[in-house]
């Protein structure tokens, strides 16, 4: 996934994420922002690339 | 008597400083006073306290001097990374926004603990803005600086708890660690640092980070101290709902039984790639002196540190949103800049992250089905200078702090307690090995931790300092 998006790609997804969750972004933090997210993406691909069945439950418990 | 005259000096230990309380050889309020003096000779060096509460100080420790039962940590002085809650001051989490907030109300439940045992809390110290750090860097307090050489970094978040220890301000210090943020000071400081399984000690009073991975728990300069803080703070808490109701499994009385019976073997493969030879010469080192060459490879471990990765951005930005909405600039750039990102990760790949925790948890508890402990570096470097952007691996410059946490997230994310060991070396700067256990086991770690600590291989090194 993300070794398919290039710099502009992920610019136009902070650009419009960014916009949709109110956070105002200034230009000269942007560089730092892709990169970061980036990363994120490329290491949520590595999660998401692992075969788990689909009955497989998250981690976190909720007792009521 | 005064604190010299019964044979202490800052470098006495939590044990030390009980038993002399206890015996009647020191006041605590002399401790105290002792305590204060070297936090304000050494703090403007070191950077460790950002706030130090020597009126309430000296109040407990008149308390703790005129009770008949002194508690098994009388008088010893500690402090508290700060974003525990100390009643009276403001929860500041490292961050400039936090600081405005009113003063906490009432202590944090650990703080409690420790001084229903005796010991007295003597401040607040450094850490990285909002526990998003592995530096113990801050753009609003300035970085924690290392006792070993000021020109350094101490590792974060717990910053200025490691700085504290092992600049012999206090003998213990309380953190936090997510990923690795007390496994990391304890190695670039040299000192002894306890993360506890995933639920085993309240978290109530603190201020959060990322709810699903966030521990607390002690640092000191030896195992015993280690273990007096530990036991001092087990115990169910229904204010955190992750504390688990289990009953307490004290561990200062094991920690003479030795290593007989245990399967010990050293993490390979993941946890050799990127370790400079320091960090792999410390790990020799201790399996060398528990006898042990057995290897394991822990599975997936790549993959745990990435789930880490993405859980940890995706949670934290979701913490500090509202934050991020109407005052950026208030952020530590760097901090403000990765919360940002992570509040844009699709949602898949955090609920897949969370599904690949339980997966992954259930691999490791079959490797300790045949094995009772592991090794792994804590750090795959000893402290970098502060500053630093990357450093030199196999004659390569990769980037340095994305890669300080790669061994301590593997561990963390299956709730695993470790107790972090410091393997001095003469001429060289700490570094320390993780000895992890399997889960509600840390009884295990530390009995390991002491055996080596009594073979001579681990030890808090004393910086030198010209005061």
């Amino acid at each position: 996934m993300p070794d398919l998006m290039t710099d502009d790609e992920i610019d136009a997804l902070v650009i419009a994420g960014t916009r949709l969750l109110g956070i105002a972004v200034a230009p000269e933090w942007r560089a730092t922002v892709r990169t970061n997210l980036f990363v994120s993406l490329s290491l949520g691909a590595l999660v998401a690339g692992f075969d788990l069945p689909d009955e497989a439950e998250p981690a976190p418990v909720f007792v009521a | 008597m005064t604190f010299d005259h019964a044979g202490l000096d800052e470098w006495a230990s939590a044990g030390e400083i009980a038993r002399a309380v206890g015996a009647g050889r020191v006041s605590a309020a002399a401790v105290t006073q002792a305590a204060l003096a070297t936090i304000a000779r050494r703090n403007p060096a070191l950077n460790a306290f950002t706030d130090v509460v020597a009126e309430r100080a000296r109040a407990r420790a008149a308390a703790v001097d005129a009770a008949r039962a002194k508690g098994p940590l009388a008088g010893v002085p500690f402090a508290v990374k700060n974003l525990f809650d100390v009643a009276g001051l403001p929860t500041r989490a490292g961050s400039l926004i936090n600081r405005e907030r009113p003063p906490a109300t009432a202590d944090a439940t650990l703080i409690t603990r420790l001084e229903a045992a005796g010991a007295v809390l003597v401040g607040a110290l450094n850490m990285g803005e909002y526990a998003y750090d592995f530096t113990g860097e801050n753009s609003h307090d300035g970085a924690s600086r290392n006792p070993h050489d000021l020109s350094r970094m101490t590792g974060g978040s717990s910053g200025g708890s490691g700085g504290a220890v092992a600049g012999g301000l206090v003998p213990i210090a309380l953190g936090s660690d997510t990923n690795g943020s007390i496994r990391v000071p304890a190695s670039f400081c040299g000192l002894f640092g306890l993360k506890p399984t995933y639920g085993r000690l309240s978290r109530a009073g603190t201020f959060p980070f990322v709810a699903s991975l966030d521990h607390l728990g002690p640092l000191a300069r030896t195992v015993e101290d280690l273990a007096l803080a530990y036991d001092a703070m087990q115990g169910a808490d229904a204010a955190d709902p992750a504390c688990q109701d289990r009953p307490a499994r004290k561990v200062a009385g094991v920690l003479a039984d030795g290593i007989g019976g245990l399967r010990i073997a050293v993490a390979s493969g993941y946890f050799e790639r990127g370790a400079a030879p320091d960090a792999l010469a410390a790990v020799r080192a201790v399996s060398a002196a528990l006898g042990t060459d057995r290897r394991t490879e822990v599975p997936e471990a790549a993959r745990a540190r990435a789930a880490a990765y993405v859980i940890t951005a995706s949670e934290g930005a979701a913490l500090h949103l509202d934050r991020l909405r109407a005052r950026p600039r208030d952020f530590d750039p760097a901090v403000r800049d990765r919360l940002i990102a992570g509040a844009l990760i699709p949602a898949p790949l955090l609920v897949r992250a969370h599904k690949f925790r339980r997966w992954y948890a259930a691999r490791v508890q079959e490797l300790f089905g045949r094995i009772d402990v592991l090794l792994a570096p804590a750090t795959p470097m000893s402290a970098p200078l502060l500053g630093q952007q990357s450093f030199s691996l196999d004659g390569q410059d990769v980037p340095l702090r994305p890669n300080i946490g790669i061994f301590t997230q593997p561990i963390s994310f299956a709730g695993l307690p470790v107790v972090a060991v410091p393997v001095p070396s003469p001429g060289r700067l700490p570094i320390a090995v993780q000895v992890i256990a399997a889960p509600w086991r840390e009884d295990i770690a530390f009995r390991v931790a002491a055996f080596l600590e009594q073979a001579g291989i681990a030890a808090a090194p004393r910086p030198t300092f010209k005061d």
